[in-house]
């Protein structure tokens, strides 16, 4: 039986240490909305997220209440709509409107983001993606609720590089279309290489065309708990570290296993998976970044920090696994820079780049994720990023993401207030060098030797 | 099986348990077992209890108990069961 102590060790979680379900997302098929005709698709998909979700911020508020554990989003992810308006959408215009219809839904259902403004372009974009990506600038600017992702490349298709020279240009539009609010419309949009198709973390989320007509996924964090749990262990070994990791790990996402399972039950929806996530926030305590200096680091940057956080991302998946049978997601660490008040701190004391950043996203669980850039960066430039990003995913057989902000009007030395869960960001300088020739190249990165596993 | 667990977390005071028992027992909800403790400075109460016979619904009866441990000074927590269990066995 369960005793007082053990009682008390999950309160303190919650209370002290910001243990929290970070999401419930609801995935949701719209293959069976696609019709040539806009006004019917944009009809059929509003009744089907607000048949299918109309119970979800419900139930979600009623398991926090019964469990006694906050669970701080819930949320959608459909299918990309790349797929889904390719026959109906003659025009850019056309896809904005699918973009305000599904806004329109998330409100209907009362969720705060809906995932799947998408488009899977690993290799190539048909007339219909390409069109969806164009669109992206006016669909982040005339929604609130709406995260878009564009996936460009996997370890099985290589690189698709007009996509990325693309996406140079789309994520400086929409910076440039949100000026007014230090262009927080790239906060909304990012780029993959090894998208999952069961994430239920945004920007990246999106409903897979492998899934089910409907799946419940859920994410879980934690890492207050890490941080607090690692304080008891101070100059132990490396073998006493990671057993305390993975211990905690387990815990977190029983924690959402059981979630998981009871929304599914409730909601007569399948459970999908746990995404086990230290996902930070930039509340005080709620940090990846104060894990590391945790471990040892006089600062996140510092020489030691890729292995640390590298041990950090595999203790991590280690207790999950053995805590659900179906963890997936993303799973790991994730290192946003403007949402994780340790790593600005790193950032403003001199210790982070953008260079060692990159280097930490090979050991980490996603990538380079709400860096502030100079706004007058240029387009090939952060193609060039990106390029640099994805082939890290490509070699590796990871996921990697960029999610990067040009504000329009700042410079290095400029600070950016996004608010709420975004945070706040000092501007960080980028590598002046160009490399728009290679970006101007055209064509794709072919697949890795490693992917010709047939 | 549907078991609740009740904190009580708070300074020590006199009639603390008492409050809560009356509170329960007007509700129709068995107390199964019970165990109290001082951790770090605070009074803490843990109460397994069922309440499947009681007439109110779970929400109603969170809400009342928080307005109770409001009014004596303490946090008083309503929580399923199968959260801790879940956390705490493999």
């Amino acid at each position: 039986m369960i005793n007082i102590f053990e009682v008390a060790e999950t309160n303190e979680m919650v209370e002290k240490e910001n243990l929290d379900v970070r999401t419930i997302t609801l995935g949701i098929s719209l293959l069976d909305c696609i019709d040539s005709d806009i006004n019917k698709l944009n009809e059929k998909i509003y009744n089907k997220i607000c048949t299918v979700a109309k119970d979800l911020v419900k139930t979600g508020e009623d398991i926090s209440k019964e469990f006694g554990i906050p669970i701080v989003n819930k949320r959608i992810s459909v299918t990309p709509i790349g797929l889904i308006g390719a026959s109906a959408c003659k025009t850019t215009d056309d896809f904005v409107s699918i973009a305000k219809t599904l806004d329109k839904a998330a409100k209907a259902v009362g969720v705060n983001f809906i995932g799947g403004y998408s488009a899977l372009v690993a290799k190539g974009m048909t007339p219909g993606e390409e069109m969806l990506i164009r669109s992206i600038p006016d669909a982040l600017c005339s929604t609130e609720r709406i995260m878009s992702s564009v996936v460009l490349g996997s370890t099985r298709t290589g690189l698709n590089m007009d996509g990325v020279k693309l996406m140079g240009k789309v994520i400086k539009e929409t910076a440039e279309k949100t000026k007014e609010n230090d262009s927080i419309g790239c906060t909304k949009l990012v780029v993959l290489c090894n998208a999952p198709d069961d994430n239920p973390f945004m920007a990246g989320a999106f409903h897979g065309v492998t899934e089910a007509d409907s799946i419940i996924n859920v994410g879980v964090s934690g890492p207050g708990v890490v941080k607090y749990a690692l304080e008891k262990v101070r100059g132990e070994n490396f073998e006493v570290l990671c057993e305390t990791i993975k211990k905690t790990a387990f815990k977190v996402t029983r924690v959402g296993q059981i979630v998981a399972r009871e929304a599914s039950k409730r909601l007569g929806i399948p459970f999908g998976i746990v995404d086990l996530s230290l996902a930070p926030t930039p509340a005080i305590g709620d940090s990846v970044a104060d894990i590391l200096c945790e471990i040892g680091l006089e600062q996140t940057g510092a020489p030691g920090t890729t292995a640390a956080l590298a041990l950090l991302n595999d203790q991590v998946k280690k207790g999950g696994v053995m805590a659900s049978s179906y963890v997936g997601g993303l799973s790991g660490a994730f290192i946003p820079v403007s949402e994780d008040q340790g790593m600005i701190d790193a950032v403003n004391a001199g210790a982070l780049t953008i260079e060692k950043l990159e280097a930490m996203t090979c050991v980490c669980s996603v990538g380079l994720d709400m860096i502030a850039i100079p706004g007058d960066t240029p387009n090939s430039t952060i193609s060039g990023i990106i390029a640099d990003e994805l082939a890290i995913g490509m070699i590796n057989q990871k996921t990697t993401a960029v999610r990067i902000i040009p504000v329009i009007g700042k410079g290095v030395g400029d600070n950016v207030e996004f608010g709420g869960l975004l945070g706040h960001a000092p501007i960080m300088p980028v590598n002046g060098f160009s490399c728009e020739a290679f970006v101007n190249r055209g064509g794709r990165i072919p697949a890795p030797i490693h992917s010709f596993k047939n | 099986m549907n078991k609740t667990i009740i904190t009580v977390v708070g300074h020590d005071a006199v009639g603390i348990i008492a409050k809560v028992c009356t509170y329960l027992a007007e509700n129709n909800i068995n107390i199964n077992d019970i165990s109290q403790t001082i951790l770090q400075g605070y009074f803490n109460m843990m109460m397994i209890t069922d309440m499947t016979q009681s007439t109110k619904p779970f929400g109603e009866i969170s809400d009342e108990l928080a307005a109770l441990g409001e009014s004596i000074g303490v946090i008083i927590k309503c929580q399923r069961e199968e959260i801790f269990d879940s956390m705490h066995r493999i």
